[in-house]
């Protein structure tokens, strides 16, 4: 009987047509539609900053350069990843990346938790030339983005843009983009006050690459990798154990 | 473009005039952005192609005998950029894995760093190559299965320019630094918006051609083009719904956020695999094999049952790449579970495939060609049974973020996907140009060994590392703490990634000798004597109750 009613089927295209689309809508509506009741996939956090013009800049420096086909952002709940990166990854600290940047390969290390692990004149060396500081590592050198001038005029836009699809950025905060871009890669000037007032105490205002005279890609860059991590505490204050991996020794 | 009607020329004409004021719009709104150097390209493709069509638009209008044979001038073309594009890919691929062995290989420049040149080596293979075999394939099996032609001479050609000029606009975009970093849909908004266009219009020309057929049922193969047709169509969309910074911006920012957009991007990025690279690549399976063994397939119901439980368990699976993250627990169980249920189809169909040999073995040893679909369906068989494995979660702990992941994905792509394509095109070539037999069966004989001896090589070296690796991770001394920092792994893996890169030229170079073979069949062997009067489309009507059976 089934045969016979598959060979009906198969004699009309339309009729195929909407069989393929139902058949393959199930499990993309079941696994994906409950995703949107934010409250139980996304856990609350208070404190979670959103990122600066200047580090949403270098994250989009971090997506051009496809830093993320071989570097993770996700510490899994395995014991291993947490001993080796930090406390495991929680929904609330990608709640605004657009997109995520969690990775599927780790031809590098893990970099959930970067931030403040290493100075900035490290990052700024090692992204130079990543051999100066690790002779083993075989990462590609990106020596022009201390001199490439970062685009400034755009950052309100993209901004803007951001907040179109979800990340609660002011009016202000897009009004001062490019002057907040510059102010937080120039600690002595004056626009460096705002940057803190509007983005937070815990922003690291700095010289990243250590030249203030201009903001150049690798300051944006550096930025970003030093607010990895480092939105929200949540992740810290979190109490749940990580999974035990099957541990070949025991 | 000969068989182009005066009435479609004049309409090609319009189309790309159009097109090259788009390229103008957007060189021009993007002048301080990459989207301007894309204005470029769009302008200069279409200008081209516009340039090919007024070459021809005086000449004599096209023989009205014409819809009595099938139109395999498309094909034809398709074929060329398929082979184009697997050498590019694949060059690009080599690249990249030497990268990662020698990595001063970029030679400190931005457009050919390891980040840039990946995605171009995937889009190019996915997407250039298997993309572009498969809209050729389709366009031939659509019509011999249907015995029909091809409804109209203008929309093969739009969908497959169409989608070229997708291809060039993703790849020529990392090089310049344009990317959404979806892995597997990496190109921006407009190519994206094109791409949704040029594939409407490849379904309708695929539903109007079914429309045509003058054989009552529809032949599996179709059933499998149609699902991957479908099925791309909607997770491109649901994937790449983004909104540009402006309409002067290459970048824009996706409308789906973390956790939400790693479930989307994963049940894409799974998805493309099931419908792009398992079911369009099956239906060639399904019509090649049994055309080239000269024997039918072995079950009809095991198709059936295959066909459906692809395209309903698949869909499921997206989550098992999201394990132990911050991706709902549920989730990542619901895809384990459906991951494992997908071999029963998967195995149905390689089965399927291997049983239609029964009493052609001997061909297999024999037919260098039939041996390429044969060796297909076997590394269809043993990646979809590693998937399924790969998908279990403790197994996943180990092997996630590692090369065993890149190993799977190669063990499909080399073994199966890049071998049933020139196991089909070595069927096709000499089919469509009318000539006997390929140039030199020694050659094909020589590719087959080389993408052998290439996909074992790379497939052992990324085993090797990738389990490797993941021990190393997780390996404690006796005191308690980690055994290997990072850098100690990255160390015991650049033996293999030498091995690797040697496994992958070898690939590549057979792909340089499957391009030479066929060119000069092409050029050089002989038209095949005498009309062969069953590969033209049927006429008059259809016959009441006539070939209940599949046709051919």
């Amino acid at each position: 009987m089934p045969e016979l009613l598959h060979r009906k089927l198969e004699r009309t295209a339309i009729g195929f047509v909407l069989a393929i689309i139902v058949a393959a809508s199930v499990g993309g509506i079941v696994e994906i539609a409950p995703l949107f009741t934010i409250d139980e996939t996304v856990e609350n956090a208070d404190d979670m900053r959103l990122y600066t013009p200047l580090e949403l800049a270098g994250r989009n420096i971090y997506i051009r350069e496809g830093c993320y086909a071989c570097h993770s952002q996700m510490i899994r709940t395995l014991r291993d990843d947490v001993e080796r990166y930090g406390p495991f990854s929680l929904a609330v600290e990608s709640r605004y990346d657009h997109p995520m940047l969690w990775g599927s390969k780790r031809t590098g290390p893990d970099l959930a938790r970067v931030g403040g692990k290493y100075s900035d004149f490290w990052h700024v060396a090692h992204l130079t030339n990543p051999r100066d500081v690790v002779p083993e590592s075989n990462m590609p050198a990106y020596p022009w983005l201390a001199r490439t001038p970062l685009r400034l005029d755009d950052l309100g836009s993209h901004l803007r843009t951001q907040r179109s699809v979800g990340v609660p950025y002011t009016d202000e905060m897009i009004d001062n983009a490019a002057r907040d871009a510059f102010g937080q890669a120039v600690p002595d000037s004056q626009q460096a006050s705002g940057v803190t007032e509007r983005y937070g105490e815990e922003t690291q205002v700095s010289a990243f690459d250590g030249v203030t005279t201009r903001v150049t890609e690798m300051d944006a860059l550096v930025a970003y990798l030093q607010v990895l991590g480092r939105l929200t505490k949540a992740a810290y204050r979190n109490t749940a154990a990580p999974e035990q991996p099957p541990n070949p020794n025991d | 473009m000969g068989q182009l009607t005066t009435r479609e020329r004049e309409l090609a004409a319009a189309i790309l005039v159009a097109l090259a004021v788009v390229g103008i719009a957007m060189a021009a709104a993007g002048r301080a952005d990459p989207l301007g150097v894309h204005g470029a390209i769009v302008l200069l493709y279409s200008m081209v192609l516009l340039f090919l069509i007024m070459s021809t638009s005086f000449g004599p209008a096209p023989d009205p005998s014409r819809v009595s044979r099938y139109y395999d001038d498309p094909i034809k073309v398709g074929v060329a950029f398929t082979l184009f594009w697997a050498i590019f890919g694949m060059f690009f691929g080599v690249w990249a894995a030497a990268q990662l062995a020698w990595p001063s290989l970029n030679f400190d420049t931005a457009w050919a760093s390891f980040g840039r040149i990946r995605p171009a080596h995937t889009t190019g293979v996915i997407f250039g190559f298997g993309g572009n075999a498969l809209i050729s394939t389709s366009f031939h099996v659509v019509q011999r299965t249907s015995r029909a032609r091809l409804p109209d001479q203008l929309s093969p050609w739009f969908v497959l320019f169409g989608y070229n000029l997708f291809c060039i606009l993703a790849v020529t975009g990392y090089f310049i630094g344009v990317t959404q970093s979806k892995e597997y849909a990496e190109a921006e908004w407009y190519a994206d918006l094109w791409l949704v266009i040029v594939w409407v219009t490849y379904f309708v020309l695929y539903i109007r051609t079914l429309a045509r057929r003058r054989e009552p049922h529809i032949y599996v193969a179709n059933w499998y083009y149609m699902a991957f047709i479908l099925v791309v169509a909607i997770l491109h969309i649901i994937n790449n719904l983004t909104i540009p910074v402006s309409l002067g911006h290459a970048k824009s920012y996706t409308i789906w956020a973390g956790v939400q957009d790693s479930m989307v991007q994963w049940w894409y990025g799974h998805n493309a695999v099931a419908f792009f690279l398992t079911a369009g690549f099956l239906a060639m399976l399904y019509y090649y094999l049994p055309k080239r063994a000269e024997r039918p397939i072995f079950s009809y119901r095991l198709s059936i049952l295959s066909f459906w439980g692809i395209t309903f368990f698949y869909m499921w699976a997206g989550s098992h790449h999201l394990h132990y993250t911050a991706l709902p627990h549920w989730v990542q169980n619901l895809g384990m579970t459906f991951s494992v249920m997908l071999l029963v189809p998967s195995w149905a169909s390689a089965g399927n495939a291997l049983l239609t040999l029964n009493g052609a073995w001997h061909k297999v040893r024999d037919d260098a060609t039939l041996r390429f679909i044969m060796m297909a369906a076997f590394f269809y068989g043993l990646s979809t049974f590693e998937g399924s494995f790969l998908a279990v979660r403790p197994v996943n702990s180990l092997s996630h973020y590692t090369d065993w992941t890149v190993g799977h994905v190669h063990a499909g792509a080399l073994g199966w996907v890049a071998l049933i394509t020139y196991g089909s095109l070595y069927t096709l070539v000499p089919a469509i140009w009318k000539r006997e037999r390929m140039y030199s069966a020694a050659l094909v004989e020589v590719h087959f060994w080389l993408a052998f001896a290439g996909t074992v090589i790379y497939v052992f070296a990324m085993w090797n590392s990738g389990i490797i690796q993941g021990l190393m991770w997780r390996t404690y001394t006796e005191e308690g703490t980690l055994s290997y920092s990072f850098v100690d792994s990255l160390l015991a893996m650049y033996p293999y990634y030498i091995a690797r890169a040697f496994g992958g030229l070898l690939f590549l170079i057979g792909a340089v000798v499957a391009t030479y073979n066929i060119w000069m069949t092409v050029r050089g062997v002989p038209v095949a004597g005498g009309e062969r009067h069953d590969d033209i489309p049927l006429a008059g009507p259809l016959p009441e109750g006539a070939a209940t059976r599949p046709a051919e």
